[in-house]
């Protein structure tokens, strides 16, 4: 199967987006101007991306220059879990530390084991993926550490009262938040094949390669991100919690928390 | 039967205290002292920052300015964990946590033993059965005292209370009221808070009335509570 898409291609599925600015219109939602901007600005952004790429994956670019692309990633993630979770104080030093440790844990097991070869083409696509996901789970874990803690306020302070520290008095809220941050990645990993075709085996198969081949690439990868979503929810959520108390076991007031 | 602080050894002393929280002060200018082996009563409106004078006495709460004196020692120079076994809190709702009764004073006591466990329940009224009770079966008042047990579990020599009858019956208010009492009568410091003057009268050898955010008045609880500003009571 030749699987490129032409410019003229990438137009004609654009015609979906007709169909969608067609409801808007119908529907006077009011949307249509939002779909024309956010169609020609992904298109546009992922035509930028797809040239630095070209320069990064060419067969004679050097290796720091993946390395050097990771660390943009983590950055810009970073930057990105800031915006979407100022209510955590400190949350950008937090989010770069849950980045530096995913993808250290990531990459060691996923090339000190063989898995991948360690190369620009496996290097930045698995630092795409697995930051992509650290971060979202990262904003979600963020948030609800700050949510739970404001709404168990009582229970905290009651633990702390009879004289447990911080850390102790947290556990049972780090343990809930840790579940409802893990279980939405549990279960897309359960369902995956079952209901929908993820994005790395959908590509592959597109590519023309051997469905059972993209299976196992596609497989290798979810658990990738099973364990670096895994890790930086724990980090996010053990370090997070940590912001909310004082030094001396007490809560930090809620309007601070509130204020970020 | 008041203890005058003047003429004894205080459990606290407030020395030229202030908080601030959110930019806005919720406590200034409060110097009082507290006596030991009594029953002293915070009371004054909502919002008038009786809860925060209380939180500073288990550092719940820290002061911006001035400093709070436990039994002649800078609460800020002592370990906070080990202080706060040695003064409890019994807060305004129950606050059990997920599990039995038993599970709740293993908070507190893990070790047990067993026989500690029950001495606290006894002291809240509340026989050995409720040991396998699951804290979300109890009523709004066995809660209440499940929640005193666990705090009289670490053996504590100060009791804070903030208003921990607001949501009770008369009834179960009266009993916390005299198990109030007997925890003095063991040489207990009760600190309790309320907005109720009648409560303070009944309740209290000593107490300081508090309005916007400082101490006006303070004595027995007849002359000290004689003009409370109620208004804001809900």
């Amino acid at each position: 199967m030749d699987a490129d898409v032409t410019f003229v291609g990438l137009a004609l599925s654009s015609l979906l987006v007709a169909v969608a600015v067609a409801i808007s219109w119908w529907r006077r939602l009011g949307l249509e101007r939002d779909m024309a901007i956010a169609t020609l600005r992904a298109a546009g952004q992922l035509l930028l991306v797809g040239s630095a790429l070209a320069l990064v994956l060419a067969p004679d670019a050097p290796l720091w220059w993946s390395w050097l692309w990771v660390a943009g990633i983590i950055g810009f993630a970073g930057i990105t879990v800031r915006a979407r979770a100022a209510v955590l104080p400190g949350v950008l030093g937090i989010a770069l530390a849950a980045n530096a440790v995913t993808a250290a844990v990531a990459f060691g097991l996923v090339f000190g084991l063989g898995v991948f070869p360690l190369e620009p083409r496996t290097l930045v696509p698995i630092a795409g993926m697995v930051i992509g996901n650290a971060m979202k789970a990262q904003v979600v874990s963020a948030q609800r550490t700050v949510d739970a803690v404001a709404q168990r306020r009582l229970e905290l302070e009651a633990r702390l009262a009879l004289g447990q520290p911080s850390e102790v008095a947290a556990r049972p809220v780090t343990r809930s938040v840790l579940r409802t941050a893990l279980s939405p990645q549990i279960e897309t990993t359960k369902a995956v094949g079952l209901v929908f075709l993820p994005g790395a085996m959908t590509g592959l198969i597109l590519a023309g390669v051997n469905p059972v081949d993209a299976v196992l690439v596609q497989a290798a990868l979810m658990y990738i991100i099973l364990g670096a979503v895994a890790t930086s929810t724990a980090v996010v959520t053990l370090v997070g919690v940590r912001r909310l108390f004082t030094r001396d076991h007490r809560l930090v007031p809620i309007s601070r928390i509130s204020d970020g | 039967m008041a203890t005058d602080p003047r003429t004894t050894d205080p459990v606290f002393v407030f020395d030229g205290v202030a908080v601030e929280l959110g930019g806005h002060d919720v406590l200034h200018d409060v110097t009082a002292t507290v006596p030991d082996r009594a029953l002293t009563t915070i009371v004054g409106p909502s919002g008038s920052g009786k809860s925060t004078l209380l939180r500073l006495c288990n550092r719940l709460a820290v002061p911006s300015v001035g400093r709070v004196l436990f039994r002649g020692r800078d609460m800020a120079d002592l370990d906070v964990l080990a202080t706060r076994r040695r003064i409890g809190m019994v807060f305004q709702a129950p606050t059990l946590f997920a599990g039995t009764v038993r599970d709740n004073l293993a908070v507190a006591a893990p070790e047990g033993p067993e026989e500690r466990w029950r001495r606290a329940l006894e002291a809240a009224e509340l026989d050995a059965a409720f040991l396998d009770r699951d804290a979300d079966s109890l009523s709004g008042g066995e809660a209440q005292r499940a929640c005193l047990a666990r705090t009289l579990v670490t053996e504590p020599d100060v009791l804070l209370a903030d208003e921990p009858t607001s949501s009770l019956d008369q009834t179960t208010t009266r009993t916390l009221e005299r198990l109030a009492r007997a925890l003095v009568d063991r040489g207990i410091a009760v600190l309790w808070v309320t907005h109720d003057p009648a409560q303070s009268r009944r309740l209290a050898d000593w107490s300081l009335t508090m309005s916007n955010g400082t101490i006006v008045a303070w004595g027995p609880p007849r002359d000290a509570n004689a003009n409370v500003d109620v208004t804001g009571v809900e």
